[in-house]
């Protein structure tokens, strides 16, 4: 068996789930599970058991709200019980967080935010990128189980198929809860998460102001779409948090006002198409451009939303 | 209380990467403690700042060289290091059974790990470590205070910032933003060569790599750099609209 544990957000199977049934499927080794965790999942459930073979729901209030240890022991026990040969599981910032424990409860190796995944006569194959994004690492790993975290975007999401695979309800023993969250902040509800964004606006120093960020980056974003994020270095940190460390792979990722090169989201060099817009012809932001206008960010962004109204 | 900082010796990010016989060069290129790893030292200083009484361990695990990133520990004001020496490549699983036994050993109440580790890419060495222990963890802190034995502090979820508080002993991997690490002085290079840095085989942890590498590639992808003159702003921006839609696709 394969398993997947399906990830969603706001009552919705998230599309890293998609992806994941994707890449699950690429292995041609038989059935695919889809773990569904959650309080109150029953649509989501509903949505994975179009992408799966059979779904396991653990549904319960201890369940309301992720946490690792919880999440991992639940995973585990799954992948123990029904043999699982790989466990896939998403790689967001949660995913990432609860796999290594995963890993270690199957004492399993664990191939991280991986880009490509195959199976060679019972050997997994993957690639992964290593030194900031830079550089593409292949790997193998075999062994009874493997746990495999996948990167955002570099697989297809699966389409739903039209009869639904059978839903179980399973009992967990779970871990209590010790690391307490006493309160959070949401980003901006209906806004696009990063990691499903296909367009990334960043807006650099060029952008100039608090108020020239939301008018200019923030403006172009909502008119695209797409996600805005604040480039590294500009803004204060607190800014720019909940961005360090995840990793992107849109579409398109355009530039605005940044002159230098762009590390603080990984995988953004990795984007199809960059295009940059800065005042400065000679800035290096250009010589990894595909696409750019030199010229003043407060006159150019504004006109290409115009552009966009049209 | 004792805490252990793990540091890890990587590629400077101002350096370019080269790649030979599949693997990534190191020799003759500037290597750097990860910056990730100086958030955690930084914070382990400032917790012995802020009041807690407190023993700073460094520790390491890789070649001889990585003592420079162990020496840079020492003289950021961690008090002694552990120096694991090893040519073997571990993954994060497999160096996290390492940590592990190290923390037990030292009876260590709290571990810094970075976040993200800027050779591997790699986020899995501190929730590693904490299962092996059997601890929680707060991964993507950006702020931390010690109330009695409660960390108090925030961090990064999947969407949003949560605020938090976990009993030690606890696991916290940092990121950037956490603090602003602090320059050694002169004076405090001077005395971190007299600090002693424990060096221990690999072999003494029964320990091997659980994922083999089988080579790496640099992938340049090239650019079309179709850059515009934007004196005339609306006529770039409607050519720059134009091309993303009907040359790259990527707009509707």
């Amino acid at each position: 068996m394969i398993l997947i544990v399906a990830e969603h957000a706001n009552g919705k199977l998230s599309k890293s789930a998609y992806e994941l049934a994707t890449a699950a499927r690429g292995l041609g080794r038989g059935d695919v599970a889809a773990l569904v965790l959650g309080s109150g999942v029953a649509s989501v459930a509903g949505a994975a058991a179009l992408i799966a073979d059979q779904v396991l729901v653990g549904d319960s209030a201890e369940l309301a709200q992720y946490d690792a240890e919880i999440w991992s022991a639940a995973a585990a026990q799954i992948a123990n019980e029904g043999e699982a040969e790989v466990v896939l599981i998403a790689g967001s910032r949660s995913g990432r967080e609860y796999s290594p424990r995963v890993a270690v409860k199957l004492d399993a190796p664990l191939l991280e935010d991986v880009t490509s995944l195959k199976d060679e006569g019972g050997v997994l194959h993957a690639e992964h990128y290593t030194f900031l994004t830079r550089v593409t690492e292949r790997v193998e790993a075999k062994a009874p189980v493997v746990v495999v975290t996948v990167k955002a975007g570099a697989f297809a999401p699966a389409e739903p198929g039209t009869v639904a695979a059978e839903q179980f309800d399973v009992d967990l023993e779970l871990p209590k809860r010790r690391l307490v969250v006493t309160g959070s902040t949401k980003e901006k509800t209906g806004r696009i998460a990063l990691a499903e964004a296909d367009i990334v606006v960043s807006g650099g120093r060029g952008v100039g102001t608090p108020e020239g960020f939301v008018q200019l980056v923030e403006g172009l974003a909502d008119q695209l779409g797409a996600r805005a994020v604040v480039d590294a270095g500009w803004r204060p940190y607190s800014e720019q948090v909940g961005q360090t460390g995840k990793t992107v792979q849109p579409k398109a990722y355009i530039a605005v006002g940044i002159s230098g090169a762009v590390q603080h989201l990984s995988g953004m060099n990795k984007s199809k198409v960059i295009v940059a817009i800065n005042k400065d012809g000679d800035a290096p932001i250009f010589k990894i451009a595909d696409y750019g206008i030199v010229g003043d960010v407060k006159e150019i962004v504004p006109a290409m939303i115009q552009e966009l109204r049209k | 209380m004792r805490i252990l900082t793990l540091i890890r010796q990587v590629l400077d990010a101002e350096e370019s990467v080269r790649v030979r016989n599949g693997a990534v060069e190191l020799e003759g290129s500037k290597l750097v403690m990860d910056t990730m790893d100086e958030y955690g030292v930084e914070e382990a200083l400032r917790l012995r700042e802020a009041g807690t009484e407190a023993e700073i361990v460094a520790v390491a695990v890789g070649p001889a060289r990585s003592e420079e990133a162990l020496r840079t520990a020492l003289a950021m004001g961690a008090d002694r290091g552990i120096h694991v020496v090893t040519d073997t490549a571990l993954d994060a699983i497999a160096l996290s059974a390492v940590m592990a036994q190290i923390a037990k050993a030292e009876g260590a109440e709290l571990i810094f790990c970075g976040g993200q580790e800027a050779d591997w890419d790699s986020q899995a060495l501190g929730a590693a470590t904490a299962e092996r222990l059997g601890w929680p963890q707060a991964t993507w802190t950006s702020a931390l205070e010690l109330k009695g034995t409660t960390l108090v502090g925030k961090h990064e979820a999947d969407e949003g910032s949560e605020s938090f508080e976990v009993a030690l002993p606890a696991v916290v991997t940092t990121q950037q933003g956490l603090n602003e690490p602090r320059y050694p002085t002169l004076p405090n290079i001077m005395k971190s060569k007299k600090k002693e840095i424990r060096k221990e085989t690999l072999e003494a942890y029964g320990v091997a790599p659980k994922v083999k590498v089988n080579g790496v590639e640099i992938q340049v992808k090239e650019r079309l750099k179709k850059i515009l003159d934007g004196k005339d702003a609306a006529g770039a921006a409607a050519q720059l609209v134009k091309m993303l839609r009907e040359d790259a696709g990527v707009i509707a």
